[in-house]
């Protein structure tokens, strides 16, 4: 290969070099435009007052970090169980036995209403719906409930999900697979679900990202968690600047976690995968 | 039904395989209308007639990946084509090649001809791995052991295909157009495969376009039109002085298409 570049490569340079350019430029404007605009507005001062109070900030974070802390335990129990029930729901769904009918049955009614329920209603229905069946002490456990919560509902959408990865990979698969002798069992272990797994991770990330938001809804059933312990803190301050630290440490939480599926995706494409088009 | 040692001869000379008046239909569409076909063991035969003739049917009907909806398929005198029998026993003793590959791609090379063995029989992994590789070299693709399959060029993906099922030690290959996916200069390559397995005795239905390998491999030649077998015969007779009309339709299309 010789040093001297290319008629191609030249020319991407230049491109290159004007599109970082003009990407440099409209940030600078914009940004400009918002740092100048937004403090002229009339209520800034009090905005940045209730908001954005260092102080307040600094205070209320270590606490809300503690309480974060049970979120996070829930999102830890929810996340396996979802994914075991959602598999089942929508093998269960699929399966074409008639003995198995009844399975089936249960299945598509179980996803038609839970996922027509707004995951909020749940949070009640469950929250005090349970309790009130007179159990014993130690099941009074917002930590449980909201977890059954969550998996309830989340299983739901989750079994939409991987049916659809399931569908998706090609029926010249399964002829493949069963031209091998593999039961219909094995074809799905070890060629469908494989392949369909690979093909719903963004969906699944974009779903693990809503739960662990919508884990501060188990809040209104009670336990101090974030979004609880946010509004007392807010209460004891009399400022909303509580409310501000508590999104930057979901925003901790989700945004790595987008960027790990995006990379481990784009890896896994590397390395099985041809060139892909631009 | 299936307790029964299924090899157990009926009615000597055995053949390996034996079609009595087969009959498949998609809806309306009659696709397979009365087959009758005997392979003895060692037999190499090509299917050969227009797209949509039922060639590819009949071979999948062979592996029940489509069920016959009347007639018999006898494979050593057991007939596979009985509603309701279990088909894993039998697809593992059918190999079946096909013409888009269907290489499983989250799979290495290795892993997808080592899969059925181990899946199927029972091998130890080690052990699967060990023959896979075995194969893979016979094939000349010792190589691309560890690639996966869309990193390697059809020709190769087919032979990794061929690989798959010969790991299965297949008592009987179909081969169901498995060059018309492939770029004219990797014909040659999977062809070559093919006549190995000739060579080794294996018995093998085959469904093809290229006529100048049907006419150089096969024992038999059937031509078919319209879900029948219209002529069958020993391919110097076929290509050279069919008997049919429709035969010789087909096979000057063929030739004025360049061929032949």
């Amino acid at each position: 290969m010789t040093s001297r570049p290319t008629r191609r490569e030249r020319y991407e340079r230049a491109r290159r070099r004007r599109s970082n350019v003009i990407a440099a430029v409209s940030t600078i404007v914009v940004v400009g435009v918002l740092v100048i605009l937004i403090p002229m507005s009339p209520g800034w001062d009090r905005v940045r007052q209730a908001f954005f109070d260092g102080d307040v900030f600094r205070e209320s974070f270590p606490g809300l970090l503690r309480a974060f802390w049970l979120d996070v335990k829930i999102l830890l129990w929810s996340t396996p169980l979802i994914l075991i029930a959602s598999l089942l729901l929508a093998l269960a769904r699929n399966t074409r036995s008639p003995a198995l009918f009844p399975l089936r049955a249960f299945a598509i009614i179980y996803i038609d209403v839970l996922r027509g329920i707004p995951v909020i209603l749940l949070v009640f229905l469950i929250g005090f719906g349970v309790p009130a069946l007179g159990l014993s002490r130690e099941w009074a456990n917002p930590l449980i409930w909201g977890t059954v919560t969550l998996v309830l509902s989340y299983s739901a959408y989750t079994a939409e999900i991987i049916r659809a990865g399931i569908d998706s990979v090609h029926e010249s698969q399964r002829a493949a697979a069963r031209s091998l002798g593999m039961s219909s069992r094995q074809t799905m272990s070890t060629v469908i679900l494989p392949q369909a797994f690979r093909r719903i991770v963004p969906p699944l990330m974009n779903t693990f990202v809503s739960l662990q938001k919508d884990v501060a809804l188990v809040s209104l059933i009670g336990p101090v968690e974030i979004l609880r312990q946010a509004g007392i803190d807010k209460a004891t301050y009399a400022n909303f600047t509580p409310y501000v630290a508590a999104s930057v440490i979901f925003l901790a939480l989700t945004i790595p976690c987008t960027r790990l599926a995006d990379y481990a995706l784009a890896r896994q494409r590397r390395r099985t995968g041809a060139t892909t088009i631009a | 039904m299936t307790a029964e040692p299924i090899s157990t001869p009926t009615d000597p000379p055995l053949l390996k395989l034996q079609l009595r008046t087969v009959f498949k239909a998609f809806g309306d569409t009659t696709v397979l209308d009365g087959i009758d076909l005997d392979v003895a063991q060692g037999d190499v035969i090509t299917l050969i007639g227009a797209s949509g003739s039922g060639k590819s049917t009949l071979l999948r009907c062979m592996n029940m990946l489509e069920p016959v909806d009347d007639g018999e398929v006898l494979f050593d005198g057991v007939d596979i084509a009985e509603p309701g029998l279990d088909p894993d026993p039998i697809r593992r003793r059918i190999g079946m090649v096909f013409q888009s590959f269907n290489l499983f791609p989250h799979m290495t090379v290795t892993d997808n001809v080592a899969v059925g063995p181990r899946k199927v029989l029972r091998v130890p992994k080690g052990e699967a791995r060990a023959s896979a590789l075995e194969m893979l070299t016979r094939l000349g693709l010792s190589a691309r052991a560890d690639a996966y399959p869309d990193q390697l060029s059809g020709g190769q993906q087919q032979r990794v295909a061929i690989a798959r099922s010969l790991a299965m030690n297949p008592e009987v290959m179909l081969l169901d157009e498995i060059t018309s996916a492939l770029d004219p200069e990797l014909v040659g390559e999977v062809l070559d495969v093919v006549r190995g397995l000739k060579a080794d005795g294996m018995t093998m239905l085959i469904a093809t376009h290229e006529m100048a390998f049907a006419r150089e491999i096969s024992d038999r030649v059937c031509f078919l039109h319209q879900g029948r077998i219209l002529e069958e015969g020993p391919p110097s007779q076929i290509f050279e002085t069919p008997r049919e009309q429709r035969t010789q339709e087909f096979l000057q299309r063929v030739i004025d298409a360049g061929r032949l």
